[in-house]
């Protein structure tokens, strides 16, 4: 287990990833240094510290209580499943569980905040350290979401000033703060190690992790140095990035301004910025007046959370497998390449359906490495962009037979292609039959093959000289007429073979 | 104790209008006040922990079921300015 | 008023309660007659004592359940659906809440009916209930002085025979201390045994629900249908047994303490200097206490003399957190033609607060900022550790911790406006055990000598005597204050005439 790390920018860098990508724009001595704060809206039915029903998309000011509104004389009582979901990111994340943790007020002024503070957490969190993959967690907290502010700008004005509207249904909502490391060296990086998060969370079932809806926020602290330094350079906090790509293309942006600056011989500024996607403008967020100063203090109207052994079971039992163990065992159990194996584990459903295809016990047995082959390339090609292939007509048991006959040459793959696109065509249907039908079993004898093959070189005399003579591209047109000769069933690697016996080299 | 850039300051974190002439006032008045209670800083408190919950209770977790929400109406009912469907503020400079 | 009338004012709940029960007194008559002398003495005019925000216009039917429809007067501060509750507050002027607190429903589905809204310091901020938006109350001992406060509405209502019993809240002794000014009886439950769901807070590791009461007896009585877990309310607990009416006619071996440290203050501590008159009805109720068999004896409280101090830390913090949500944005006042939205935050804070909520807004903002966070919150939390550490190890020697109420007797009206800390001293006695979560009561045990105050007798005021005891102690507490109180036999009838 890594040692926690301190406040976001003192640790060092043991156990970060060795850099990937030199600076976007050439300027190679400068290294950028990033970290994350993802905010995860958690899936429960109702909202953090009110019965409220979560809700998306409905009327404003619909799914509001005394307690989300903030209404004099309301307080707040804790969620027991968002606890339970929180405790099982830091699970998923190798983090420590706190045997106690409590809740902070968090005090600053904004429409969406009903209170005037915001219930969060603060030095006693409820999980501290981990990793996912090559990015070390700091930390993983609970709190209440702010409401929403609708901006009416011209439409509705109030006292010669633009109005907002603020819409309480939001107000509330569990979230888990989760806070990394400054372990990330890149841009893309900082993307797939998100989507890998993104992943993670989802398999867990315990958010939707939907950034175009907002169940998944995610703000990037920034710096730069020397390449080789462990000290840390001043960060910047970038907001409002709510794509992978805009987070890309933002701290892309973002490290380039820094390196500039750095290179006209400037300071970075510590300061919160916004980035406009649309431009690609980076621009302060900070306000005219003083930064925050959110005076935490122990939320009174709270008591301590404190995970016992029953609620760390409850936590463990609803684990699933993880994406990350689930590629590790694809490797060692199933002996699948580590490519492979990252595929058919970070999509759910392909692992699951080649573990069903495997399970069926089919006879001759495909080999795994062959059906991941089938099911993370032939297969997932045929089908609609995330579709589910246990939805698709083609059953795990119907393609286990088809690989496992391809496997043992009793059918050619361009014979086998054609078998998987007649049960998608037809809707399903059974491969045996369908080998049958077509007549796409594979060549018999031998004899039938060479027979078509001397044929093939006769009738291609010429490009059977230049063969001879060491063009090996010439091959090309005399193995293609084998091929439409035996309607595909022939496998090419054999075809090539027996034409290079055929001419003696 | 407290001087008026620090009321001013003070002020501004609370979201409190002060005028001119109630600033001086809340000067005298805060040091006043702060100067009786600098007392507890003589005091021994080292190893102390500090009392962050009264009651000695952890947990208090609520099962996560659905209550009832108020109607729309009554809560837009005392609203100081509302549109249709929420509370109507000036709007937040970015 | 005629005799009946004269002789039905004269009935505690509890021997109201009798009645009705017994069918020769009806609740509704009760009713009515309370509501008529509410409205006639009880608002701004005439010598009313203006403690009263809202009073009922229906006479409500019949009468139900153990409380058998006895009226009730509630604080302000207490949310009552459709019924203003502005906490004494302009910031709420007519604010009326879509809910109800959790003790008052409680109290409503036992049979207490809602006579009305009572007056009090704003937002429970203060000790002389001249701190209220809608005018200050009156002393009904002497409408020239203070009734004490923050619930001083509720006080002054009791103490006149405006209301049979009422219920207020107590941070710092907001219960306690206009109790003792008024002559009545009044309690500070056990942290956490009565719901805070749906009191507009003021600061929350301290308020508690108590009732205000003529008699101990009605104090367990109304106490009883208040007490116990509330789902609304993460740090509200079960009582561990239920609240019993009291009985006791003796204190044998029942040991009082009286902390030195509180009593005698050393110059270099903040003291609050007794009233001579104070140190001698305190002096002979602990006579009286010895005379039914208890003993006396000193015991040490060391930081209770720093619990002021600690308390103008907490509770204004929690205050300035807890006011925030005051901001004209969803209900209450809003500032009118604001500019932008800082100007409506300002200027409504600004419009809508008094003085002295405005001075403990700042100073808890203050005390919560950065860099000083630890030299103040940080600080007075561990102090009032060590206050609560103080009382479990006295609570080992004795059973109950006694003091005088207050230090001094009602004081004149403007008398301590000009200077907060003067102000503040009247909490000395009664702030320890707010910080400390323990319960404690004040019950009247004199009057002061001849002279001290003008009053309807040309006599003295009120002195309150406290009793404090360890958490969840009430039934043993509330024995103790019944039996002093049998043995003293206090007169409040003046106050009611």
């Amino acid at each position: 287990m890594p040692e926690p790390g301190n406040a976001l920018h003192d640790s060092d860098d043991e156990g970060a990833a060795r850099p990937a990508d030199p600076a976007s724009d050439g300027r190679e001595a400068q290294e950028p240094v990033i970290g994350l704060e993802i905010h995860v809206q958690l899936a429960t039915v109702t909202k953090m510290f009110c019965g409220c029903e979560l809700s998306f998309g409905e009327p404003p000011n619909t799914h509001t209580c005394p307690v989300c509104l903030g209404l004099p004389g309301s307080l707040p009582v804790a969620n027991a499943r968002a606890v339970h979901f929180g405790l099982m990111i830091g699970l998923a994340l190798g983090s420590e569980l706190a045997p106690r943790s409590i809740f902070h007020r968090k005090n600053y002024f904004y429409p969406d905040l009903p209170k005037g503070y915001q219930i969060s957490q603060y030095d006693e969190p409820l999980c501290r350290g981990g990793r996912l993959g090559e990015v070390r967690i700091h930390r993983v907290h609970l709190e209440e979401d702010a409401a929403k502010l609708i901006h009416l700008g011209a439409s509705g004005r109030i006292h010669g000033s633009d109005a907002s509207i603020v819409d309480f249904n939001r107000g509330g909502t569990p979230l888990a703060e989760i806070v990394t490391e400054p372990d990330l060296r890149s841009p893309e990086q900082a993307s797939e190690w998100l989507k890998l998060l993104r992943t993670t969370l989802r398999q867990l079932g315990v958010s939707d992790v939907n950034m175009e809806e907002g169940s998944l926020r995610c703000d990037a602290n920034i710096s730069v140095r020397a390449r080789g330094s462990n000290e840390l350079g001043v960060k910047t906090e970038l907001k409002n990035m709510n794509s992978f790509r805009f987070i890309e293309h933002g701290i892309r942006a973002e490290i380039a301004r820094q390196v500039q600056i750095l290179h006209d011989g400037g300071e970075v500024v510590q300061e919160t910025l916004h980035f406009d996607p649309a431009s690609g403008a980076i621009t302060s967020l900070r306000s005219k007046e003083e930064a925050h100063d959110y005076r935490y203090f122990p939320e009174p109207d709270l008591v301590p959370v404190a995970i016992d052994e029953e609620m760390r079971a409850r936590a463990n039992a609803d684990m699933t497998e993880l994406p990350a163990d689930r590629a590790e065992r694809f490797e060692r159990e199933l002996g699948l390449s580590a490519e492979s194996a990252q595929q058919l584990a970070f999509r759910a459903e392909l692992g699951a359906y080649l573990e069903a295809a495997l399970d069926a016990g089919v006879e001759p047995a495909p080999p795994a490495q062959a059906l991941a082959n089938w099911v993370g390339g032939e297969l997932v090609a045929r089908l609609e962009d995330g579709e589910d292939p246990a939805d698709s007509p083609v059953p795990a048991r119907a393609l286990a037979v088809l690989v496992g006959l391809v496997a043992a040459k009793r059918v050619s793959v361009g014979a086998g292609r054609q078998v998987l696109d007649r049960l998608v065509a037809d809707g399903g249907g059974d491969p045996v039959a369908i080998i049958e039908a077509e007549g796409l079993a594979a060549m018999d004898g031998e004899d039938e093959l060479v027979a078509i093959v001397a044929a093939a070189l006769e009738a291609n005399a010429d490009a059977a000289e230049r063969v001879r003579a060491g063009n090996e591209k010439a091959i090309g047109p005399i193995v293609g007429q084998v091929m439409r000769e035996t309607k595909g069933r022939a496998d090419g690697a054999e075809v090539r073979r027996l034409v290079r016996e055929h001419l003696g080299i | 104790m407290v001087d008026r850039e620090e009321v001013l300051h003070v002020a501004r974190l609370a979201r409190l209008a002060l005028s001119e002439d109630e600033l001086e006032p809340m000067a005298r008045e805060l040091s006043a006040v702060l100067d009786h209670i600098a007392k507890i800083g003589e005091l021994d408190l080292a190893d102390v922990p500090p009392t962050t919950h009264v009651v000695e209770i952890t947990g208090r977790l609520r099962p996560d079921e659905p209550t009832e929400c108020l109607p729309r109406e009554v809560v837009l009912e005392q609203a100081p300015a509302v549109s249709d469907e929420g509370f109507l503020v000036p709007s937040p400079q970015a | 008023m005629s005799g009946a009338e004269i002789e039905l004012l004269e009935l505690s709940a509890a021997r109201a309660i009798a009645e009705i029960e017994a069918g020769s007194l009806s609740a509704t008559e009760l009713f009515a007659l309370y509501r008529e002398r509410a409205l006639a003495h009880g608002g701004h005019s005439d010598g009313g004592l203006n403690c009263f925000t809202w009073i009922a216009d229906v006479v409500p039917d019949g009468s139900r359940g153990p409380l058998a429809g006895v009226p009730l007067a509630v604080k302000d501060l207490f949310c009552t659906q459709g019924v203003p509750s502005q906490s004494g507050s302009r910031i709420l002027e007519g604010y009326r809440p879509p809910y109800t607190a959790t003790v008052v429903l409680r109290l409503t589905e036992a049979g207490a009916t809602l006579l009305a809204k009572t007056n009090q310091d704003e937002f429970a901020m203060g000790s002389s209930n001249e701190n209220s938006a809608f005018g200050a109350v009156l002393n009904p001992w002497d409408r020239g002085r203070v009734p004490g406060g923050s619930s001083g509405g509720s006080a002054a209502a009791v103490a006149a025979g405006l209301a049979p019993w009422a219920l207020g809240t107590d941070t710092g002794g907001s219960i306690r201390q206009p109790a003792a000014l008024c002559g009545i009886v009044g309690m500070k439950p056990t942290y956490g045994a009565v719901s805070r769901y749906g009191m507009i807070a003021f600061a929350s590791s301290l308020d508690q629900a108590g009732p205000l009461t003529r008699d101990v007896t009605d104090a367990a009585l109304l106490l009883r249908y208040m007490v116990g877990r509330d789902q609304f309310d993460s740090t509200s607990l079960k009582f561990p047994e239920p609240i019993e009416l009291p009985q006791a006619e003796r204190l044998d071996g029942v040991r009082l303490g009286v902390p030195a440290e509180l009593l005698n203050p050393g110059e270099d501590l903040v003291g609050a200097e007794v009233e001579p008159s104070v140190r001698l009805a305190f002096e002979e109720a602990l006579k009286q206490a010895e005379g039914l068999g208890a003993t006396v004896q000193e015991i040490h409280l060391p930081h209770a003399p720093h619990a002021l101090s600690a308390y103008y830390v907490i509770a204004p913090s929690e205050a300035s957190s807890n006011l925030a949500r005051f901001d004209g944005v969803r209900y209450g006042l809003r500032a009118t033609d604001a500019t932008d939205l800082l100007d409506m935050y300002t200027r409504t804070r600004h419009d809508g607060f008094g003085p002295e909520v405005k001075r403990r807004i700042m100073l808890g903002t203050y005390a919560l900022s950065a860099g000083y966070y630890d030299a103040y919150y940080g600080r007075a939390q561990r102090v009032r550790t060590k206050i609560a550490e103080d009382f479990r190890a006295a609570f080992a020697d004795v059973d109950f911790v006694v003091t005088p109420t207050s230090a001094n007797v009602a004081f004149e009206l403007g008398e301590k406006t000009a200077n907060p800390w003067a102000m503040y001293l009247n909490d000395y006695f009664t702030v320890p055990m707010s910080l400390a979560g323990i319960p404690a009561i004040s019950i009247p045990c004199g009057l002061s000598a001849e002279g001290d105050g003008g009053g309807p007798t040309g006599g003295g005021l009120p002195v309150g005597f406290q009793i404090a005891g360890a958490a969840f102690s009430e039934n043993r507490l509330l024995n103790a204050a019944y039996a002093l109180e049998q043995a003293i036999g206090f007169d409040g009838g003046a106050a009611r005439a």
